[in-house]
């Protein structure tokens, strides 16, 4: 994987690769995640997604699409460490695939450069109706977290522990900030951030590098740089002395449990063998004894939050399982702390995450995200270096890593009946 | 064995039918570091009512989805342990007319291969097993009743349909899933997961030789019996009910709306008829459609508008739904335009402009091993080749979509099921 520099603060990924049927773009600004700018910068996306001066408005510019062979582009904002991660990613069908050898790559690149450089404006500005669509279409969003239980309930527990932090923020900003956000605001932010964010370029496909250099290069080369704006190096906590616990009710028939944990271990990849462990996967204690063994929920996993040191247990439960839940999940932590499991175990998990890494680079958007983490992260870590620390993770370092976990919030979105 | 290559679509597939009546299939992909296998039966949620050794039986609702959740359980254990200690990524699904069990991994191909293949095979029930999977089955369902966009669906083909088992969800429900028994489950194995009614697809840098040597190996050397099933008498066109109405915990209502289609049989037609149901959603409601940039722009709906044309045993829809403050103003004017696309024509560079992207789309969705292996486990069991796509691509013409809308698109095929939200609707900060 080779990222160069191209133009001041932009930075080019190229991964050449002939196995996939698309070719992959990705165009991303990266700010520092901050209450004040979150939903300005999620709403500056979509907007900009709405049309560019060629192609005005929806109905050309998805025809354009269309004629690119049915190209796919979509607005994206992301959480990575404590930065905000937002801009554009695009395919396209691979031009081998094409009847009379046209070329896609340079409309592609072209049609990213002019999202960002030349969007459709009106009297010198971005469009108003623009504008007031999309906002309501992203509190819309915002607020539609709440048809997914699961989903929710992950946020708010996030919401909860890391109150005050940049972490705790959700990755498109509240609602409420959304719906205040005036056209002169989104304008004068756009006109701020354009030249200052880091912008993080990526193409995988089977074009030569050259060529996509050449293409980006030119696509973005009226990108104005000044003052410019690095990514935040994250800040990572000490768990409180005392479990927070935190309820809510609703109406639902599910309860859905969120635990959110604090490491300070500074060995990243025995947490991530601990984790996997704990709950990353379908042989995990968690899976097997809390979902198995007592069947007191259908689902019971961890995800460990790398860049941010968190690790978090979610698990839909009924509601009055919630002690025993909650007490069984502890249990399989102190069995990790304390160094219980059996041999298949520690190698399964080891194997299993090399093989979810080793799959990376079976997929193109994967490839993207963990190549956008580690620029938003400033790690400089390869996937085949990842994968040699991963697997000599030893039982001793296993259970240091667990050690280092502390309990810190506990989330309960529990139904109206208990 | 027959090697075929698809210079269109840049694949080489090689093809089996062993002694056992087991068709295998491997898709080459020399480049990739992952190696996928995908094991089906011809066997669904719909396959409730079938013949077996001369007599009608009938299985409660949710049995193949049940049988699916115990077939991990072996004598000596449990197989997603073993293959999760191989560095395995395993799953299965049960949709109305296939089950399946599918693996992904990186290391250990061939080992993870036999494990599937043993545990599929290879049925282990006891009657305490079965009832503590009661509790597991049931807390998925349960999550499924909280979940707006399963709700919607599920109402959805309780108004299309009178009599046929795509009404009843997969799942079933807590109440259909009590009297399943150890015994029920073994008739049900017996009957559907023999050689004849399977197919095996293999994607990645794979060898059909030693495929073929394990599923021999492994498998029952009889093909088994053919199994007839009953999906009820033909329905009318007419839906059963015209909407359902539901509220649910959700911030603004979303709707699907569906068209009762012509069921059609297998071969070559039925893909070429999903073709087409596909292209008529995507000159209807599709992003670069006249009638979604207007609805969207006027704010009548939001980005998650989107739609599809679903073909099941003895039964055919046409589904489209979102996010709408106003689901009945947006699905008649769905209706609205399918009739006037019908009577007065698609622009022909409209047209084109969709045909180019549609191509597109198709290749595109062969970079998942997931949807690969489907569409071709699909093609063998309703007896099309997936691949011949671009082939049949050629064949459609614009006058068969607006046939496809103006006849199957009418108000009379018509149904809505909408999820409102609670009356006093929750205001989040967030």
């Amino acid at each position: 994987m080779a990222r160069q520099m191209l133009m001041d603060n932009v930075y080019l990924t190229c991964i050449p690769s002939e196995k996939f049927k698309t070719g992959f773009f990705s165009a991303q600004l990266v700010m520092p995640l901050a209450k004040e700018t979150a939903g300005r910068n999620a709403l500056l996306v979509n907007v900009l997604g709405r049309g560019t001066q060629r192609f005005p408005d929806m109905r050309a510019l998805s025809a354009q699409l269309d004629r690119l062979y049915g190209a796919r582009l979509e607005p994206t904002v992301r959480k990575k460490g404590e930065n905000q991660v937002f801009g554009f990613v695009a395919s396209c069908v691979d031009e081998r695939f094409l009847p009379d050898g046209e070329r896609l790559l340079e409309p592609m690149a072209d049609l990213l450069g002019e999202l960002f450089l030349s969007p459709a404006t009106r009297n010198g500005r971005l469009r108003g109706d623009y504008l007031e669509s999309e906002r309501a279409n992203l509190a819309d969003l915002i607020r539609s977290d709440i048809n997914d239980k699961r989903v929710y309930a992950a946020r708010r527990l996030l919401e909860v522990m890391c109150q005050g932090e940049p972490y705790g923020l959700s990755r498109l900003g509240t609602a409420r900030d959304v719906e205040r956000i005036s056209l002169q605001r989104l304008n004068s932010h756009y006109q701020t951030i354009l030249p200052a964010a880091r912008l993080e370029l990526f193409y995988c496909g089977a074009a030569r590098e050259q060529r996509v250099a050449g293409a980006f290069a030119r696509a973005f080369a009226a990108l104005p740089r000044q003052r410019a704006v690095e990514p935040a190096a994250t800040v990572r906590k000490a768990a409180p002395e005392e479990c927070r616990v935190v309820e809510e009710t609703m109406d639902v028939s599910q309860g859905k449990l969120g635990i959110g944990f604090r490491t300070d271990s500074q060995d990243m990849p025995a947490t991530m063998v601990m984790n996997a462990m704990f709950g990353g996967t379908s042989n995990s204690k968690l899976f097997l004894n809390v979902r198995e063994k007592l069947s007191l929920c259908y689902y019971a996993g961890s995800t460990y939050h790398r860049a941010k040191g968190l690790v978090t247990v979610s698990s839909g439960i009924e509601t009055a399982n919630y002690d025993r839940a909650v007490t069984e999940i502890m249990a399989q932590l102190e069995a990790l702390q304390e160094g219980r499991w059996e041999d298949w175990e520690f190698q399964g998990a080891r194997s299993s995450l090399r093989n979810s890494l080793l799959s990376l680079e079976d997929s193109a958007g994967g490839l993207e995200d963990y190549a956008m983490g580690q620029a938003a992260t400033g790690s400089d870590e390869s996937l085949p270096l990842l994968l040699e620390a991963v697997s000599a993770v030893t039982e001793e370092r296993v259970r240091q890593a667990a050690s280092c976990v502390k309990p810190d919030t506990i989330y309960f979105l529990k139904g109206k009946e208990a | 064995m027959e090697v075929r290559e698809y210079p269109r679509l840049g694949e080489t597939v090689s093809r089996r039918t062993l002694s056992n009546g087991l068709t295998v299939l491997v898709v080459h992909k020399p480049f990739h570091a992952k190696r996928y296998a995908f094991f089906a039966t011809r066997y669904g949620g719909m396959d409730m009512r079938y013949r077996q050794d001369g007599q009608w039986k009938d299985t409660p609702a949710g049995i193949a989805h049940y049988l699916e959740h115990k077939m991990f359980d072996t004598r000596e254990g449990n197989a997603l342990q073993e293959l999760a200690k191989n560095g395995a990524v395993e799953n299965a699904f049960t949709s109305g007319s296939m089950t399946a069990y599918y693996f992904e991994s990186t290391e250990h191909f061939y080992d993870n291969l036999r494990i599937l293949l043993s545990f599929v095979s290879v049925p282990w029930f006891t009657e305490e097993s079965v009832a503590k999977e009661r509790g597991i089955i049931a807390q998925e369902i349960r999550m499924t009743e909280d979940d707006p966009e399963w709700r919607v669906y599920a109402n959805l083909m309780e108004c299309l349909y009178r009599e046929s088992p795509i009404r009843i969800p997969v799942a079933g429900t807590v109440e259909s899933i009590q009297s399943i028994t150890p015994q029920v489950l073994y008739d049900c194995h017996r009957a559907f997961y023999v050689p004849g009614n399977m197919v095996l697809v293999c994607v990645g840098d794979v060898e059909m030789d030693r495929v073929a040597s394990l599923a021999k190996e492994i498998l029952p050397a009889e093909r088994g019996e053919d199994i007839p099933r009953d999906y009820g008498a033909e329905e009318s066109a007419e839906p059963d009910c015209r909407e359902k109405e539901l509220a649910m915990e959700v911030s603004m209502p979303l709707f699907l709306g569906g068209y009762k289609c012509r069921p059609c049989g297998g071969g070559e037609a039925l893909l070429r008829r999903s073709v087409i149901g596909d292209m008529a959603c995507d000159v209807l409601f599709g992003d670069s459609s006249p009638l979604y940039t207007r609805l969207y722009e006027e704010g009548a709906i939001n980005g998650s508008l989107g739609g599809n044309f679903d073909v099941m045993p003895g039964a055919a829809y046409l589904y489209v739904g979102g996010d709408a403050r106003d689901p009945w103003r947006v699905f008649d004017e769905i209706t609205r335009e399918a009739r006037r696309l019908g009577e007065e024509g698609i622009d022909e560079a409209f047209y084109q402009q969709i045909r180019r992207a549609a191509y597109g789309q198709a290749i595109r969705s062969l970079n998942s091993f997931e949807n690969i292996a489907v569409s071709l486990a699909e093609g063998c069991f309703r007896g099309f080749d997936y691949y011949r796509l671009p082939e049949i691509f050629d064949t459609v013409a614009k006058a068969d979509v607006e046939a496809f809308l103006r006849e199957e698109l009418t108000q009379e095929h018509a149904a809505i099921s909408v999820i409102r939200p609670l009356g006093g609707e929750m205001e989040q900060d967030g």
